[in-house]
């Protein structure tokens, strides 16, 4: 079954993305509410995807996607990131650092289940 | 978008949640920026944390289609993100517009909350917003981050801010290390807290940067971007202690310095004087919301959000349990009058047993209702900034017994009144400081705000150095308006009371913060629905002091059942103080009142039947008067027949019954009967008030 790693603190806002996901096939999701979370799971537990927010306490999502590409595991792994609107510098650095795509909220769900599925495909239930 | 409230009910409740909780982390932290703007400095954490709030604000609204919040988010992480990377300067006017908008906010989410459709954003107040943000300020270069000794890789994880902060720093002249660390992945959310905890304090943390650890599974490795005074030595000494070494970073700015010593600072976040600019007419008119009440749990990591129904539910279950173990004793009772000795034994044994598993579990459940004062304390701090602001005046304000735990929904009904008392300490109370040093005292008024538990009460005092109530002002003003008679005479104690009388207002002009009629007398009657009571006392020229007291909780409690007049009432054991038997002959009468001599005290009479207007005089000797008590107002009442003590819930009679006097409620006494449970503050204020003949 294909891993879903979402990085998120508002937990409102996560468990939609949770939500989501789950809605649109047969994927299990890895949730982590802050970036330490993150880092503590990621060795641990193996995950297709990593989806992350940008803005977060502890360390932000660039520097998770640092890390994540830095690596041997997770060197290649999908990785997108979630901003909001008006924070283009951010995702900008984001994307040069190695974020394959972003989505902006308010998330569209269509478009979020569209770029999984591209990218780590499974045939919906 | 009304799409958006069907979702489903719970989804919004969640929203409501987190959004009350990322606005109060906004109003502690405004909080901390005003403060320092007194004191002439910004602090970047806090200013960091509220634009990080506005921003979540924002998110979290956009996704649940709630347009009006969304747009009024939006505005303000725009100032806050150009406050942050010091486009914007930060002064008193701008703090204003933060704080207002911080208040529209609330408005419009309680608004959410209460059911009502969402309003839109204030124009006015976007504009004023807006017009703070100018688009022209200093643009960094990136010349000065190439010329660092940092990789690459990590100038491109530092997020816009982040690059803002290095900048700043050392613009500063302050010395810019690298710091690494490494740390066993169990556990270095702590070690990593530790090691920044004291470089936060010789300097400013900028950025942790993680990275894979020798061993990805088992340890984690972190470079910290840190701006400081010191030198390598200090610092190098300081982080030896988590094994982490440091290194020189901003070798490119010239001789590396040893210390940043007595530097040039460049520009510093600039802070206007403390007094507000003179506002204009055509100002935002900001919706007034009054005191921002809130459901709120403390930190998320580790309570659980309850919903407050969830609780009165539970109170609700248990009460049924103390009235089925009530009937419980009250068949053991019977069995024992029938002679059914052996088995009663064992009935009343697991009756006792079960008297106490209640016990137990309404302390429990008592308790989750339970919160600190401190957190209506938070919502007061904000208040007296905002109103001594307006006012020019200068307060402080003390607290004490923050840790005093009160009852979420009395905390909640007395939130405005306990503020309108503030509101008039600072707007009738404190003089303006010119007054104050013209008296010989200190410029800045005080107001101390303690709390504490007093039996099964808590007091609430509210005290401030002011001018003192001018009580000569009082009488006359109480003449004028007809409420009392031009040649009453009356002690002093008697006269400061007068102030809580209806349609009772010293202020000539109907201010827009104390007048509006709001009252002593609304304040006294809120306090009064939650069975709590409000005394004043005042000295003139020195200040005065409000003291209200509260019961802990209004749910399940011990009462006196008595009769009177062939009916049954509850009078809660906590407000009786003894009861007694006396002769009729016992009862004096002075000056048309009923009394009795107590030990070495006068006590006034109080006959139940005739205050309730019942028919049914007691003609025996033998007269029984349960002695009460609240504060230090003490009277008798005459009853029939004293029937015993029992637990009870108190129930309320719902808004038709609300102005009724001296009834607080209604309890289930089992047997199908149902009586009403007597508000003893209320049946002593109607007592001395001397409005009933009784």
């Amino acid at each position: 079954m294909r891993r879903i790693l979402v990085t998120e603190d508002s937990a409102t806002m996560r468990s939609l993305l949770v939500a989501t996901i789950e809605a649109s096939g047969d994927y299990e999701v890895v949730e982590a509410a802050s970036g330490f979370e993150a880092l503590r799971l990621l060795p641990r537990e193996r995950v297709d995807l990593i989806i992350t927010d940008i803005n977060m306490p502890d360390i932000n999502g660039l520097e998770l996607i640092n890390y994540v590409r830095k690596s041997e595991t997770y060197r290649n792994t999908p990785l997108f990131i979630i901003s909001t609107e008006g924070r283009e510098k951010d995702v900008e650095k984001g994307l040069t650092l190695g974020a394959n795509e972003y989505l902006v909220k308010p998330i569209d769900p269509a478009r979020l289940q569209e770029l999984i599925r591209k990218y780590i495909g499974t045939a919906p239930n | 978008m009304a799409e958006a409230n069907d979702i489903s009910g719970k989804a919004v409740k969640d929203f409501l949640a987190e959004a009350e909780e990322i606005l109060d982390q906004l109003c502690a932290d405004l909080g901390i920026m005003s403060d320092g703007i007194d004191t002439g400095e910004c602090d970047p954490d806090s200013l960091n944390s509220v634009f990080r709030g506005a921003h979540s604000l924002k998110g979290l609204a956009g996704m649940f289609g709630f347009a009006g919040i969304q747009d009024l988010a939006h505005n303000m992480e725009n100032l806050l993100d150009s406050l942050r990377l010091g486009k914007v300067d930060l002064g008193s006017h701008v703090m204003n517009v933060l704080m207002d908008s911080l208040e529209a906010l609330g408005t419009m989410i309680r608004n959410l909350g209460e059911g009502g459709a969402e309003e839109p954003a204030l124009q006015p107040l976007l504009k004023r917003i807006n017009d703070c943000v100018t688009n022209s300020g200093g643009l960094e270069s990136d010349s000065v981050l190439a010329s660092l000794d940092i990789p690459a890789s990590m100038i491109n994880a530092l997020t816009e801010y982040e690059e803002h902060r290095l900048l700043e720093n050392i613009k500063k002249s302050r010395n810019i290390f690298s710091v690494l660390a490494s740390f066993s992945l169990a556990t270095f959310d702590q070690d990593l807290a530790e090691l920044t905890d004291s470089l936060k304090k010789n300097g400013e943390v900028i950025s942790t940067l993680p990275s894979v650890g020798s061993n990805m599974e088992s340890s984690i490795d972190f470079e910290i971007l840190f701006g400081s005074a010191k030198g390598l030595e200090e610092v190098a000494a300081l982080v030896a202690e988590a094994n982490a070494t440091a290194r020189w970073v901003n070798a490119g700015a010239g001789t590396p310095r040893k210390t940043a010593g007595e530097a040039v600072a460049a520009k510093p976040l600039v802070i206007e004087d403390a007094f507000p600019v003179p506002v204009e007419t055509d100002e935002a008119q900001v919706p007034s919301g009054g005191a921002e009440t809130g459901i709120t749990a403390k930190s998320m990591s580790r309570t659980v959000r309850v919903d407050i129904g969830k609780l009165d539910d539970l109170m609700n279950i248990v009460g049924e349990l103390v009235l089925s173990h009530s009937t419980i004793s009250d068949i053991g009772e019977k069995m024992r009058k029938a002679g059914y000795s052996t088995m009663l034994a064992e009935l009343l044994k697991a009756a006792k047993g079960l008297e106490r598993k209640l016990n137990e579990l309404q302390k429990g459940v008592m308790e989750i209702r339970m919160i600190p004062v401190g957190q209506l304390y938070e919502k007061m701090g904000r208040i007296v900034r905002k109103i001594s602001k307006e006012q020019g005046k200068k307060v402080d304000l003390r607290l004490f017994g923050a840790d005093t735990e009160l009852d979420k929904l009395i905390m909640e009904d007395i939130a405005d009144p306990l503020m309108h008392i503030i509101r008039n300490a600072i707007d009738h109370g404190i003089e303006s400081p010119e007054e104050r040093r013209n008296s010989g005292r200190s410029e800045r008024g005080a107001i101390r705000l303690s709390s504490y538990q007093k039996g099964n009460h808590v007091v609430i005092e509210v005290e401030d150095d002011g001018r003192g109530i001018d009580l000569d002002k009082v009488k006359r003003k109480a003449i004028e308006k007809g409420l009392i008679p031009p040649n009453d005479t009356l002690t002093d104690r008697e006269a400061v009371e007068l102030i809580f009388l209806p349609g009772f207002s010293t202020s000539d002009k109907v201010s827009e913060i104390s007048g509006r009629g709001v009252g002593m007398d609304v304040v006294k009657n809120n306090i009064a629905a939650v069975s709590g009571m409000v005394d004043v006392e005042s000295v003139p020229g020195q200040g005065s002091r409000m003291t209200i007291t509260l019961p802990i909780t209004l749910a399940i409690i011990k009462a006196l059942i008595i009769s009177t007049a062939g009916r049954y009432y509850a009078l809660p054991i906590t407000s009786v103080l003894e009861s007694i038997m006396i002769e009729s002959t016992d009862i004096l009468t002075v000056e048309r009142k009923e009394v009795i001599q107590l030990r070495e005290n006068t006590l006034p009479l109080l006959r139940l039947n005739r205050f309730f207007q019942l028919n049914g005089e007691q003609e025996s000797e033998n007269v029984f008067v349960v002695v009460v008590g609240v504060a230090d107002k003490r009277l008798g009442i005459v009853v029939h027949e004293l029937m015993g003590q029992q637990d009870i819930v108190i129930k309320t009679l719902g808004p038709v019954f609300e102005g009724v006097r001296g009834v607080s409620g209604a309890a289930d006494l089992g047997d199908q009967r149902t009586i009403l449970v007597l508000d003893v503050g209320g049946i002593i204020s109607e007592a001395t008030k001397g409005g009933c003949q009784v």
